[in-house]
């Protein structure tokens, strides 16, 4: 019956209604140490909402969400806060904070948050900048970078939180297609040193073989769960597969 | 020669009330300042009946003349406090025309700055607070790193148009008596009889006040401008 370590993220029978409309409508999954699970679907499906539901940014109407075994109960502030403090989140459009340069978005939550010292709090975020490959870039704000390059601060910004796990919100959508390579880089890069996440993309060429379960939901339900070998296979046909395809499809189009 | 003269006759007198008037308006911004940031935040994040008190509130304040406010604040509640504690306590507290007349352009300008600030804040991206929420912020922390500081330098444009505003509605703090530009003026006009150079003298005090607070306005907006951005 034991397993060793409970899951780190244990989502349970997630529903969401918004504007009327049920979004989601009974979502659950785990996600082990390491692992890195990808949800992909059309748009419209639920991806997003689900991840925010993850992390509370929207409370859950119903269900269950369980960090290492323990329930977060959303509606104690002081658990939420923290509980917040181990889910990395990386948004779409990134969410740079636009009045402080890449150094303070990266250090502000360590010297507000974790209360750590000023000085301390810059060196842990350079050493993370360094990480995304901008340490060069500290001083530079928001606006004076390109779309990869804030997206990799943000990327930089969650990890110096040292969180349990990361959701990422389609975080090459928003990229022009030349910019789309150095994020990804650095995605492939925490999965292969073992960081737990949870990924909505539509580019899953170049995660695939990173990807220990594909998840596809459609219409706020997760309709086809398993490996990319299972769900990609060439010889089974499944909506999942289907609907990449109809992507690279797409993307081969001049 | 004899305007020149007048003029140069009442210029010290009248020169003092600018003090008054600076600081009828330097009390009033920085009270509607305080207040209204709050009232501002309130109104946007707030629950509704926060939100309900702060509309009430801006929605009095901009439907009542100022004059009207400041004789009902200066005679009707001032006066009435006074008696009270003279009679009840036996405290003796006399209320300045000047204190009043910061008190009420305040509270007006309160109600004004709060909806500068609410669309300086609302015209933030949503996303600048989820991300905030994300790291583990709570909703106050959120507001006063990463909300404020960027609403407020969206609003300089905005206050220094407000300032300006008050600046000149500062005049009528005169009806009061409080010995600021437009009472000291009209004090030496109805005395000497030269009307016209001397309210041109007191149209000009307002017009360099007016000048020199908008310039300073606008260095504190380049000073805090965020690098990177074109506006």
């Amino acid at each position: 019956m034991t397993k060793g370590a409970p899951p780190v993220l244990q989502i349970d029978d997630i529903h969401k209604v918004l504007g009327g409309k049920e979004i989601l409508r009974g979502v659950s999954m785990t996600v082990d140490k390491g692992e890195l699970k990808i949800l992909i679907g059309p748009s419209g499906g639920g991806k997003s909402t689900l991840l925010q539901c993850i992390n509370f940014l929207l409370p859950p109407d119903q269900g269950r969400i369980f960090l290492e075994g323990h329930e977060v109960h959303f509606h104690k502030k002081a658990e939420l806060y923290q509980f917040r403090q181990h889910v990395g989140m990386i948004f779409q459009d990134f969410n740079l904070f636009d009045h402080l340069n890449a150094l303070d978005n990266v250090s502000i939550a360590l010297r507000k948050v974790k209360k750590i010292h000023k000085a301390e709090a810059r060196e842990r975020a350079y050493h993370e900048l360094e990480r995304v490959g901008l340490a060069e870039k500290m001083d530079l704000y928001p606006a004076e970078l390109s779309g990869g390059q804030k997206q990799r601060v943000s990327i930089a910004r969650a990890l110096a939180m040292d969180p349990k796990v990361i959701l990422l919100d389609e975080p090459t959508s928003a990229l022009d297609p030349e910019l789309i390579g150095e994020v990804l880089r650095v995605i492939v890069e925490l999965a292969r040193s073992g960081m737990t996440m949870i990924m909505a993309t539509h580019q899953i060429g170049y995660v695939k073989s990173l990807t220990d379960e594909i998840l596809f939901m459609e219409n706020g339900r997760i309709i086809e769960r398993g490996s990319p070998e299972k769900l990609l296979h060439p010889d089974i046909n499944t909506r999942c597969r289907g609907f990449c395809e109809m992507l690279n499809d797409l993307i081969r189009e001049p | 020669m004899d305007a020149f003269i007048a003029i140069m006759d009442a210029l010290p007198y009248i020169l003092k009330g600018v003090a008054f008037t600076a600081g009828i308006v330097i009390g009033a911004m920085m009270l509607g300042l305080i207040a209204g940031i709050p009232m501002a935040v309130g109104q946007v994040y707030g629950s509704r009946p926060v939100r309900t008190v702060v509309g009430v509130y801006v929605w009095f304040f901009r439907g009542v003349p100022v004059l009207v406010l400041l004789f009902l604040v200066y005679f009707g509640v001032f006066g009435l406090i006074e008696i009270q504690l003279r009679s009840g306590y036996g405290i003796h507290i006399n209320f300045s025309p000047f204190m009043s007349a910061c008190l009420v352009m305040g509270m007006v300008s309160a109600a004004y700055q709060s909806q500068i600030f609410r669309g300086a804040i609302q015209a933030l991206p949503q996303g600048q607070l989820k991300a905030a929420s994300a790291l583990g912020m709570s909703d106050f922390m959120a507001i006063r790193t990463i909300i404020l500081p960027q609403a407020l330098r969206i609003a300089i444009p905005a206050w220094s148009n407000e300032f300006s505003i008050v600046l000149k509605d500062s005049a009528v703090a005169f009806v009061l008596g409080t010995t600021e530009i437009m009472a000291r003026t009209h004090f030496v006009a109805s005395r000497t009889y030269q009307h016209l150079p001397l309210y041109l003298l007191a149209g000009v005090l307002y017009y360099i006040l007016t000048w020199i607070g908008i310039k300073a306005l606008l260095k504190l907006e380049h000073k805090v401008r965020i690098p990177g951005y074109s506006n």
